[in-house]
Order: structure tokens, then sequence, then C-alpha cells
């Protein structure tokens, strides 16, 4: 199982008898398996990735570092869930540390996500303080470089 | 100026390689598909290529001790005895050379006299018949079989002994059949060898790409250590075919032996390459089977589509290519590969490349993305395709 998953984080878009064969497995039995993964929602999805710097160059990311209070019943989780729900919030997770969620927004201009902050984030009861850091330049995301690959100038040798 | 008389007499005997027209036509062309190269599509893991840059920073630039730095030589005793249960002496019993090529070019020197002969298995990487000719030896091409799965049999090595045979080729696993050698096929060719005083030249780059089984060395065989050679390196196993570094490892005799030649020839390896080297073998097991469980899959999905188009294709153990025969085609395997590169852009080399008894196949190597392998395999069959219908 864990070998399709591999496989598939890889490159979703792999056509099944290559990922069959990749795998060492009958397609049908890859088919299964990818639906029986997708049923568990252990599979949540398939995504493009994206440079969007070269597609929309005032398209602007946020990290934020949001501290709030928890609640005594559901600990973080209610307040994770009232915050993620928003369109806007591409990526959330609980830290460890200094504070205790990051949330990663991303917005046509930088206005909007100033303005997601101040009058949606902010603003939920149990926030207790955000800290804004805008993402200048993406190097790297899933193990891929965000940058156009020089073509090689090469010559064969004969190996 | 008659360079004809100039030049060596044996170097102009040696004929250049054909392959180098395909390359050719390979550079215009655009769009095209190189399965040709048997190197890794994989850039040095970075850790070793900070290891090399870090020694830059630090003004390591000078030469090393002929024989390589110690530490490397002890990194690869250790390496040896960690992935292949074989020992070695860092102090005296290894050399570190400018590839394997290096290695194999100096055990043929170190070994030879002139009129001896050299058992090579075909079809086999193309340098031990000329280097043994440059050597003053002649060799003796034994051709493997695809249906013994390009093993060397006793049989076969039993017809091509005579009394000047004084040295056995083994380069296993094999490019460009992909075939290997197990022990009971190992031990086979011992009983044949422990008659005679021949020697054994392992060429072992592939060593880390067996799939199913690990290697074993003529070396691991008690009594055959101390008449084989072993020949390794970083190129195939670490993606490091750029920075030339091999070893080589022998009886204490052979090695001072070929450190002589080295210290003249060569003086000491890269020392930036051995650097690296040093964080390959430190920390560099876990980047071999990720690579090598890449290959794997490659592997498995270049055999399956092969066999789905009726090309018959031996089961590759080890190195990164397949070796499908062609002959059902109905061309020789030069006709085809000049065919599949203009009419589909595919570059694969012909069999013939490779020694007699490597007519009628051609090698694909796998070390390419699953993409291009994908997309080559299509044009393949859209060839194949056209070639039935005619």
């Amino acid at each position: 199982m864990n070998d399709i998953l591999k496989l598939l984080e890889q490159d979703c878009t792999m056509p099944r008898d290559q990922l069959a064969a990749a795998a060492g497995k009958p397609v049908e039995e890859v088919d299964a398996a990818i639906k029986k993964l997708e049923e568990d929602q252990i599979v949540l999805g398939y995504q493009a990735i994206i440079d969007w710097d070269r597609v929309c160059p005032d398209k602007v990311t946020a990290l934020i570092e949001v501290n709030v209070t928890p609640q005594s019943e559901n600990g973080f989780d209610r307040i994770a869930e009232r915050i993620y729900q928003y369109d806007e919030v591409e990526s959330m997770y609980l830290m460890s540390g200094a504070y205790d969620l990051t949330v990663i927004i991303s917005g046509r201009t930088l206005r909007q996500v100033a303005q997601f902050v101040g009058e949606r984030l902010a603003p939920i009861p149990g926030v207790t303080g955000t800290a804004t850091h805008f993402i200048l330049k993406k190097y790297k995301e899933k193990h891929l470089v965000f940058r156009p690959q020089e073509p090689e100038e090469r010559e064969y040798i004969f190996v | 100026m008659n360079y004809d008389k100039l030049l060596n007499q044996k170097i102009q005997g040696i004929r250049p390689s054909g392959i180098r027209k395909f390359f050719d036509i390979l550079e215009e062309m655009t769009g095209a598909i190189s399965l040709g190269i048997g190197e890794p599509d994989f850039v040095t893991p970075w850790h070793i290529r900070d290891a090399g840059i870090s020694s830059l920073e630090r003004g390591h630039t000078k030469y090393t001790s002929n024989a390589g730095m110690l530490q490397l030589r002890r990194e690869i005793s250790a390496y040896l005895l960690r992935r292949f249960d074989l020992r070695y002496d860092p102090a005296g019993q290894i050399l570190v050379t400018v590839g394997g090529s290096e290695g194999i070019d100096l055990a043929m020197r170190t070994l030879l006299d002139p009129g001896d002969e050299v058992v090579v298995p075909v079809p086999s990487f193309v340098c031990y018949g000329p280097l043994a000719e440059m050597a003053g030896a002649v060799p003796v091409y034994v051709e493997l079989q695809a249906e013994n799965g390009f093993r060397l049999t006793p049989e076969q090595l039993r017809a091509a002994v005579t009394p000047r045979t004084k040295l056995l080729v083994l380069p296993f696993p094999s490019n460009p059949t992909g075939g290997i050698m197990e022990r009971p096929d190992l031990e086979a060719v011992a009983e044949v060898l422990r008659e005679t005083e021949i020697l054994v030249l392992s060429d072992e780059i592939y060593a880390e790409l067996t799939y199913g089984q690990r290697h074993v060395s003529m070396a691991n065989l008690t009594d055959m250590y101390e008449r084989t050679v072993v020949v390794n390196g970083f190129s195939k196993s670490h993606a490091m075919t750029g920075w030339r570094m091999g070893y080589v490892c022998a009886p204490r005799p052979i090695v001072a032996a070929m450190t002589k030649l080295h210290q003249f020839g060569i003086m000491s390896a890269p020392t930036t390459s051995q650097y690296a080297a040093v964080e390959a073998m430190r920390n560099g097991d876990g980047d071999i089977e990720h690579m090598r469980e890449e290959y794997d899959s490659r592997r498995r999905y270049l055999v399956e589509r092969l066999n789905r188009m009726g090309l018959p294709c031996f089961e590759p153990k080890g190195a990164f290519y397949v070796f499908p025969d062609i002959r059902s085609a109905g061309l020789d395997s030069e006709t085809f590969c000049e065919r599949f590169l203009r009419e589909e852009k595919v570059a694969v080399i012909p069999g013939g490349a490779f020694g007699p008894g490597g007519e009628g196949f051609v090698r694909a190597c796998y070390a390419s993305s699953m993409r291009d392998l994908a997309e080559a395999m299509t044009r393949l069959d859209r060839f194949l395709t056209s070639l039935r219908r005619k």
C-alpha cells in the first residue's frame, strides 16, 4: 500500500499501467487499492503544483502565526475549525513552541491578505494575537524547485 | 607528416566506435528521447556535492597520496565489508582511481604480457578488448547466450582457455545485458579456474544495482580471493559519473604494481572528488537504496511493455539496461537503431556495438524518467507495428 502511496505522491498523473508496473502489481489490484485509499480518505485529492509567481506576479501568500486560548472541552480543534473553513486558508497546522497555529493564506493582493487577518482572523473569539509574515519567494514545495530547468548542452559519450 | 607511420600501430588497429554517428544525429534533433547513454539520470545527492564544495572552501586543493586519501580508503574498506562482505586492507589493498575505467586499464597493463590471452565475455562494455590489446595481449571473446541468462558457463570458459590464458574478465552485473552471476554460477566458473593460474578482473561497477538478490563477487569465494582484482566505483551507485571516482582492490602485490603505474600516469585521483566520495561512503547507503528502488520500478515497467509488444526480452537482474531481441523486426541491429532514431526520435544502442554476440539485440538504458520511458515505449510500439505491416 505504501509503495502505491509513494508513487501517487510523486506523480499522480502517471497512467495506471505505469503505476502498476512500477509498484510490481497487476493493474486491477492497483485500481482497487487506490479506490479504497480514496474511500478511506487517505488520499484526499490530487492537485497540481503551480509557480503562480510567473502567472500572477502580484499574488501574495502569507504565513500567519496565531496565538489562541484553547477551549476547555475541544482544545484547539474547535477554534482551528473556525479558521480553516475560510476559503482563503490554504494550509493550517497546530504547532509546538512559541505560538499555536500556522495559517497559510493567499490572496490576490497584499491588501486582501491584510483585510483577512484584520477583519476575519483576529476578531475570532479565542484568538489572542497574530503575526503575519509575507512570503517573498518560493524556492521549493513538495520536493519541486521553483526554477525553470536550464537546458543542458551536452555531448553524448558512449558508456 | 605521415601520421599513419608515426602513430602507434596498436592504437591504429583499434576501430573507433560506430556509435558516434548516432550521437551526431541525436545532438541535432529536437524532441528526441535518448535511452542511449549508460548514466544515472539522478544528480549526485546534495550532501555529497556539498562535501565536495566544503572541501574546496577549506582549501583542500592539493594532491593526495598516490593511492588516495587514507580516510577514503578506510571508508571504502568499511563499505565493502558492510555491503558485500569483502575484506580489503585500506593500507595496501585499495587504490583510488579516476573512475572504474582507470582501474580496468591499470589492471590490464599490470597483469598482462605480450601474447597473453584475455577471456572477455561478450556482449559487454566496449573497453576490455581494446585495453587488453594496448597492453599487448590478445582478447578472446566468448559469446554469452540469452537462453543462459547471459551468464558465463564453465563449458564456455573451458573451451576458451588455452595455455596462454592469463586473465578472465567478469563484467557482472552486465552492461549491456543486465545479466548477473549468482554464487552457484561463480562456483562453477571457479571450478575451471582452480585447475589454472588464471587471474580474474571482476568489474563490479553495477554491484549495487541488482534486483531481487545481492551481488556476489568472485572475491567472495574463499580460494578465488587471491586471484581476483575487483574494480568498482561511485559513478553508478551514487550517481557520480562526472566526479570520476573509482577504486580497485586486490592482493597486495597487485595493488603495489598498479599503484606504480598510477603514480606515473595519474599522480592521484581528483582531491575534491575524493572528499565527496568520503561523504558518499559514510552517509550514502540510503541514496543507493532510493535510486535502486526507482530503477527497479522502471525495469519492471519496461520489461512488461516490451513483452506486451511481442519483443522477447531477457529479464535483467542487474545494472540499468534492457537488452531485447529485435530479430523478429527483420532488421540488423544497426539499421534498426538508425531507423528508430530517424523515424521515431528515440536513441537506443545496437547490440553489435558490444561485441560479437550482441547482434540481433538493442540496448536501452532505463536510467531515464518514467515519462520518457513510457513515451519511448509508445514510439517503439508504433515503429514495430509499421515494420510488421510492410
